[in-house]
């Protein structure tokens, strides 16, 4: 019943800490605009728009109404899809069913976010219980604490071992002149970067960025006649398992809703053996012990063997299954375009659009999003149409 | 359009305050109902579409309030920000696109906030919030702009809200069924000229559910099917000094688009009833317009003429409207629910005899800037 539907064009602002020469709207259309230049496209030729962010972080209520100067929307059908970090993968496969429904032929995806103009923190306590969860267990960095000492204690990692994934996706970011931190870091920078809270230190999580991207996608038929090589979305699953922090907390498990998400993403694309089928993997990684962690719910390697399989190089770009090659989150966190941009770079790697930082002969790529509370989704790219 | 059904449907009744009730509660109980009304299960159930609203629910991330409740715990989940038709309209693209069922579930306190406060962030943070513009005071500006370019009068319009609320005497969701007058409308309070009290929806704390299914799931299902025939929506442009608020074009869009793909050719003649977001007295006509069912101006005329009253060919609202019940982002969902239950005639007081093809719309945006307009028939 569904049709195929491919990514046709990708765009992304140029990352930076504070945007103060733009407002949201402006900062919206350049994203679209390079994402229309890219697929050769114009505004006109657009059928629908998805937009996503997080509302407190702008204090801008219904944005899809408010952005349309930007994203284009005047005159044309727009929703606003909004699940917390996890937005740009939501917003992506919300304008996957937009065409694969049939319903529309080309849909333009949006995420946005304009940090400098939040208290990050502030904005994200309000998202946990009121009474049982947001004086006791809130906000993005104490639970992510708490989730890596679990890790650290279950297979002896070590703060090292973490540091090793901000050296590899802030060398990556290099390769990549969109990215927000450009600079590199070595393990001694990040041990001895301030410790925020332990065993997390500052070189160990995402910057706060503000930046947008714009990603559109187009039907069977309509896809190749924009260009040579779509991304076409082999699978999409979201898991949002829990409601309650308090719930998330058996971190010995693993990260439940990434195993069950791409459990079920893996099974719609014919993938069994993810690490050795997958070409690149675009991780939502907003702090360095998910790169060893992550990886293992992802079947990319065993339990406890993250850090090894990483310190064996097979993440690195030449290596077995290279992770984040556009420098990840820890380089550039726009959060309602961080997901969206592991979409987009994922469909750059698919398209071969990679330039410096091109995986020779991508095939099939994997981008995924993290947020709300312990949530996960998994968008799988191939070259083959399915 | 592949055929695709709405197979259960649910709604709290709407009140002015639900204090012993969390939104999740809201939820689960609207959830629960939906499914026992199609006669199927949560097993039954692969998308999950929640509609919310951080603003209204102070809450970031609001979806999470009610992840557990909705039944998305293991499912492939989302939420839409915006009124419930648009969450409705992706639960249907996802069944579209190959699911089996998604819930689509709508939840709004208005009892836990200022909605002053809430919809004075529609407007634009530097040029237009700090003037105090709200729903209400741009709405009025809306409904001014109406009255002056086609001499309509706030008698007529409070015609309106007598009609609205007399019909939702026969509604036992409704949050305020009202016997009144044209003449207590006018001498109701001010709230902004020419808005008075009564010609403004309450804000009222509810929650609403509805099952979109393939034809597969929908056969499974014990309830009767209502097929979805129709469905567009449209945004306009922001800035309210740029638009002709008289004139809503991207109703006229979303309606246009929606007739065509229901093979609608006369909507006056082909429709049954309409149920549509009258957030205030004046919506009811400049939607109708909109909607095509009137000429520019002649809003007022069905009711007038007594077309759109319970006993006329078209009766518009007959659930009581926006007017009778609002709790905002679930009012949209509201409006296809009460299509469904007059087009399986399960609608008791308030059903129109032999009703087989009804039309529900949803708002988003100020002053109307966004639209969605679904068409609903009996048959397949």
């Amino acid at each position: 019943m569904s049709r195929p539907v491919g990514i046709v064009g990708t765009g992304q602002t140029d990352h930076k800490s504070h945007r103060p020469d733009v407002n949201g709207r402006e900062m919206i259309r350049e994203a679209v605009t390079r994402a229309l230049e890219d697929a050769e496209l114009s505004i006109k030729d657009i059928d629908a728009i998805v937009i996503g962010n997080m509302d407190h972080f702008e204090s801008i209520n219904y944005v899809d109404t408010w952005s349309v100067e930007g994203s284009g929307g005047v005159m044309k059908p727009i929703m606003k899809i909004t699940t917390g970090g996890t937005t740009g993968a939501t917003v992506a496969l919300a304008a996957y069913y937009h065409v694969a429904s049939g319903l529309f032929d080309r849909v333009l995806a949006i995420g946005w976010e304009k940090n400098s103009e939040s208290d990050t923190t502030a904005a994200i306590i309000t998202c946990s219980d009121p009474i049982w969860d947001r004086f006791s267990y809130s906000g993005a960095i104490p639970s992510l604490a708490t989730e890596a000492t679990a890790y650290m204690k279950q297979y002896d990692a070590t703060q090292e071992d973490a540091a090793l994934i901000a050296v590899r996706d802030r060398n990556n970011a290099l390769n990549n002149h969109h990215a927000h931190l450009q600079r590199p870091v070595t393990v001694d920078d990040v041990m001895n970067s301030p410790m925020l809270a332990y065993p997390i230190k500052l070189l160990d999580v995402c910057p706060r960025t503000d930046g947008a991207c714009a990603v559109v996608f187009a039907a069977d038929g309509v896809a190749q006649k924009l260009t040579k090589q779509p991304a076409w979305v082999k699978a999409g699953s979201v898991r949002h398992t829990y409601t309650w922090f308090g719930d998330s907390t058996d971190y010995d498990r693993g990260l439940v809703s990434l195993q069950r998400a791409s459990a079920e993403a893996y099974k719609h694309a014919g993938i069994t053996k993810p690490a050795e089928e997958i070409d690149v993997a675009e991780l939502y990684l907003p702090y360095t012990y998910a790169g060893l962690k992550w990886i293992e719910d992802l079947g990319f390697c065993g339990k406890g063997e993250g850090a090894k399989f990483v310190r064996e190089g097979n993440t690195d770009m030449n290596g077995k299954i290279p992770v984040n090659p556009s420098g990840g989150v820890i380089s550039t966190n726009c959060i309602g375009a961080t997901a969206l941009l592991r979409v987009a770079e994922a469909a750059i790697q698919v398209m071969g659009k990679g330039g410096d930082r091109q995986v020779d002969g991508a095939k099939t790529a994997l981008a995924t999003g993290f947020g709300g509370c312990f949530w996960s989704d998994v968008v799988i790219l191939g070259a083959q149409k399915p | 359009m592949n055929d695709v059904a709405i197979a259960g449907v649910a709604q709290t009744r709407h009140e002015s305050r639900k204090d012993n009730m969390i939104y999740a509660d809201m939820v689960f109980d609207v959830v629960t109902s939906a499914l026992e009304d199609a006669g199927l299960t949560l097993d039954d159930i692969d998308s999950v579409v929640t509609v919310s609203n951080d603003f209204l629910d102070g809450r970031t991330i609001s979806g999470m309030a009610v992840g557990d409740a909705s039944g998305g715990q293991d499912k492939n989940i989302s939420t839409v920000e915006g009124d419930g038709t648009f969450g409705a309209f992706y639960g249907l693209m996802r069944v579209l696109s190959g699911y089996g069922a998604s819930i689509v579930v709508a939840h709004s306190k208005g009892s836990e906030g200022d909605i002053r406060y809430v919809t004075n962030g529609m407007f634009d943070p530097i040029y237009q919030r700090l003037l105090g513009i709200e729903a209400i005071s741009a709405s009025a500006m809306q409904a001014r702009e109406y009255m002056q370019r086609y001499g309509v009068s706030e008698e007529q319009l409070a015609s309106v809200s007598v009609k609205n609320h007399g019909n939702a005497r026969n509604n036992p969701y409704a949050h305020l069924p009202m016997d009144i007058s044209i003449d207590d409308v006018m001498k109701s309070r001010p709230v902004a000229d020419p808005l008075k009290k009564l010609d403004c929806g309450p804000v009222s704390d509810g929650a609403a559910a509805i099952i979109i299914a393939s034809p597969e799931i929908a056969a499974k299902a014990t309830s009767t099917p209502v097929w979805v025939k129709g469905v567009a929506h449209c945004a306009e442009d922001y800035m309210i000094g740029d638009r002709d608020l008289a004139v809503p074009v991207a109703l006229k869009d979303a309606a246009r688009r929606a007739y065509d793909m229901a093979g609608i050719k006369n909507p006056a003649e082909e429709l049954d009833l309409v149920e549509l977001y009258d957030a205030f007295s004046y919506m009811e006509p400049l939607w109708l317009e909109g909607l095509g069912l009137a000429e520019a101006g002649k809003g007022m005329s069905l009711l007038e003429k007594g077309v759109s009253t319970m006993e006329g060919s078209l009766p518009v609202n007959p659930s009581g409207g926006v007017l009778s019940s609002h709790p905002v982002l679930v009012a949209g969902l509201v409006r296809i629910i009460e299509s469904v239950l007059q087009l399986r005639g399960q609608a008791g007081e308030r059903q129109v005899k032999n009703a087989t093809s009804a039309l529900a719309h949803g708002i988003n945006g100020p002053c109307g800037q966004s639209h969605c307009v679904w068409i609903l028939n009996k048959d397949k």
